[in-house]
């Protein structure tokens, strides 16, 4: 079996697939990629299918080596990408063949960073999925980051030849769109005219559960416990502190602060991956228009993934 | 009175009150327990809380706009079914040792003895509010008001899987080792989660509980069965 070795870990990688699903009632949250669009098209490139993991990481990659050739692909942000010395471009697919070293520097203009091997990481599947979920030291490789010196399984593949986007992947751009509730009601017109006019930034304080954001501190009226319920992702929660909370891809699956709004499907990966610091505003739009916002945006990925082609 | 409200644009959530209250729960566990038996084309998942089911729906297949009404109606339809499918356990806890960490300083604050405070405890039936929080994890509700107390000013970096805790009205099962600020006064042997059961989590919400107590020795033995896989609680006859 083909396997792969992280000779030197990047930050935070671990391996990613398809997030978990029907076990919410049993307090299992979904995981997964926290950028699923750039997941999926790094897996496509590799032809990979739905059901294959990949490895995630956080601003640096690290590097590594394999014992049998296979394709990699590296989506995300900017990035200096190269196989023993050579640059390799994102957003397509490379050979890496046994002895060869992929490196992965820093990534910029992006947070989470996508690394998919053909054959895709064949840890066994827990629950239906083979997504870590870090906190809860579930699934993936020993329900863990990767460090320096773990061997992964890899699945059979064939060497094919380099693919690519035909068109850049880009994301939406201007403001972040929100849906009002399930707690709006539980936030006063003060309250919301802040959170619609002011900027926010997704602070340093992030990781794969939430992320807090920078900008005007949110009051609850009558208070900011509420009877804990379920916590979809974009969920932002304003806990005693003030501070908006969004929820991500590891977040519990129930809690006890109240939620003034949720971001919408179709902006999470782009709120995801946002730079610290970088100012944005929110919008509220219906439940309606997100929902559409979401089909429009699976429909751009599969439109972005069907456009892959063997460059001529 | 049910309102039913957009939670994005993958989910919508119905509640039924904003109270802790059996009853309410008992609906929210009906609605659950409808939909699975008669299920709505487009809904994925749906988690009962104390007082409210989220359903998650795909908007590739039905749109919120067309989901809500169907809920209303589903709801206004509801039959109590929750009470009368309620399975009933009786949970084995060590309230001795290591295990009871906070048993000894509750029963100082409570001016009672850890006799009496395990009397108290092994005496009430617990419901089963919701699974929730971190995979297996168990809210209960039951709890006697002479236990109820404050949850710690600062929390413990680790509590073991399985402690049987109090914070303030609520009553909690651990179901893995991590951080809490929750008192514990004894821990259980049963593993309330383990990914390879066909059910991960031991116990549902709607389910009823009562504590009896163990020793040492024999907590040391049902661990080590537990470990091994085999079912150390089976649910009784209602």
């Amino acid at each position: 079996m083909n396997r792969l070795e992280v000779a030197r870990a990047g930050l935070m990688v671990s391996v990613q697939a398809r997030p978990r699903t029907g076990y919410l009632a049993a307090g299992v949250s979904p995981s997964g990629p926290m950028d699923e669009a750039a997941f999926r098209i790094a897996q496509a490139l590799v032809g990979n299918g739905d059901d294959a993991a990949a490895l995630e990481f956080a601003q640096f990659g690290g590097s590594y080596r394999v014992s049998a050739p296979c394709m990699v692909a590296v989506t995300g942000g900017a990035a200096q990408v190269t196989i023993n010395g050579r640059a390799m471009p994102l957003w397509e697919s490379h050979a890496l063949r046994p002895g060869e070293t992929l490196e992965i520097g820093p990534m910029r203009g992006a947070v989470w960073g996508y690394i998919a091997f053909s054959g895709g990481i064949a840890v066994p599947e827990l629950l239906g999925s083979r997504a870590t979920h870090v906190r809860n030291a579930m699934g993936g490789f020993e329900g863990r980051v990767l460090a320096e010196g773990d061997l992964l399984p890899l699945g059979e593949s064939a060497l094919a030849p380099p693919q690519r986007l035909t068109e850049i992947f880009h994301y939406p751009q201007g403001p972040i769109r929100i849906v009002a509730g399930p707690q709006d009601d539980r936030f006063d017109s003060r309250a919301w005219t802040l959170l619609l006019t002011e900027p926010f930034s997704v602070s340093s304080r992030r990781d794969r559960m939430a992320s807090l954001l920078d900008g005007p501190l949110l009051r609850a009226i009558g208070g900011h416990d509420i009877i804990s319920d379920a916590t979809p992702a974009g969920s932002i929660q304003v806990p005693g502190s003030g501070i908006a909370t969004m929820l991500t891809a590891e977040r519990q699956t129930t809690g006890g602060y109240p939620k003034i709004a949720t971001v919408i499907s179709a902006d999470l990966p782009r709120l995801a991956q946002m730079p610290a610091g970088k100012p944005f505003h929110f919008v509220r739009i219906g439940q309606d228009e997100a929902e559409a916002r979401l089909l429009a945006e699976r429909e751009r990925v599969e439109a972005a993934i069907r456009s892959i082609a063997t460059p001529v | 009175m049910v309102t039913i409200k957009p939670a994005g644009d993958q989910a919508v959530t119905v509640e039924f009150a904003d109270r802790i209250d059996a009853a309410v729960n008992a609906r929210v566990i009906a609605l659950a327990d409808a939909l699975k038996a008669r299920p709505v084309e487009g809904i994925v998942e749906t988690v009962p809380t104390y007082r409210s089911l989220l359903v998650y729906y795909d908007p590739g297949r039905i749109r919120g706009a067309q989901l809500m009404p169907l809920l209303h109606e589903r709801v206004e339809h509801l039959t109590e079914g929750g009470e009368n499918t309620a399975r009933h356990f009786r949970v084995p806890v060590c309230y001795r040792g290591d295990d009871a960490l906070d048993l000894a300083d509750l029963a100082e604050i409570k001016n009672i003895s850890p006799e009496e405070l395990i009397a108290l405890h092994t005496a009430a039936d617990y419901r089963v509010y919701m699974i929730g929080f971190a995979p297996g994890f168990t809210y209960l509700g039951g709890l006697p008001e002479a236990l109820h107390t404050p949850r710690l000013a600062v929390p413990r970096q680790k509590v073991a899987a399985g402690a049987v805790g109090i914070g303030g009205a609520q009553a909690a099962i651990n179901s893995l080792s991590g951080p809490s600020g929750w008192r514990y006064i004894g821990r259980t042997p049963l593993r309330l989660f383990a990914p390879e059961r066909a059910e991960p989590s031991f116990f549902r919400a709607g389910d009823m509980i009562r504590f009896f107590e163990i020793g040492a020795d024999e907590m040391a033995a049902l661990e080590r069965r537990a470990a091994s896989g085999e079912a150390i609680v089976e649910s009784e006859a209602a």
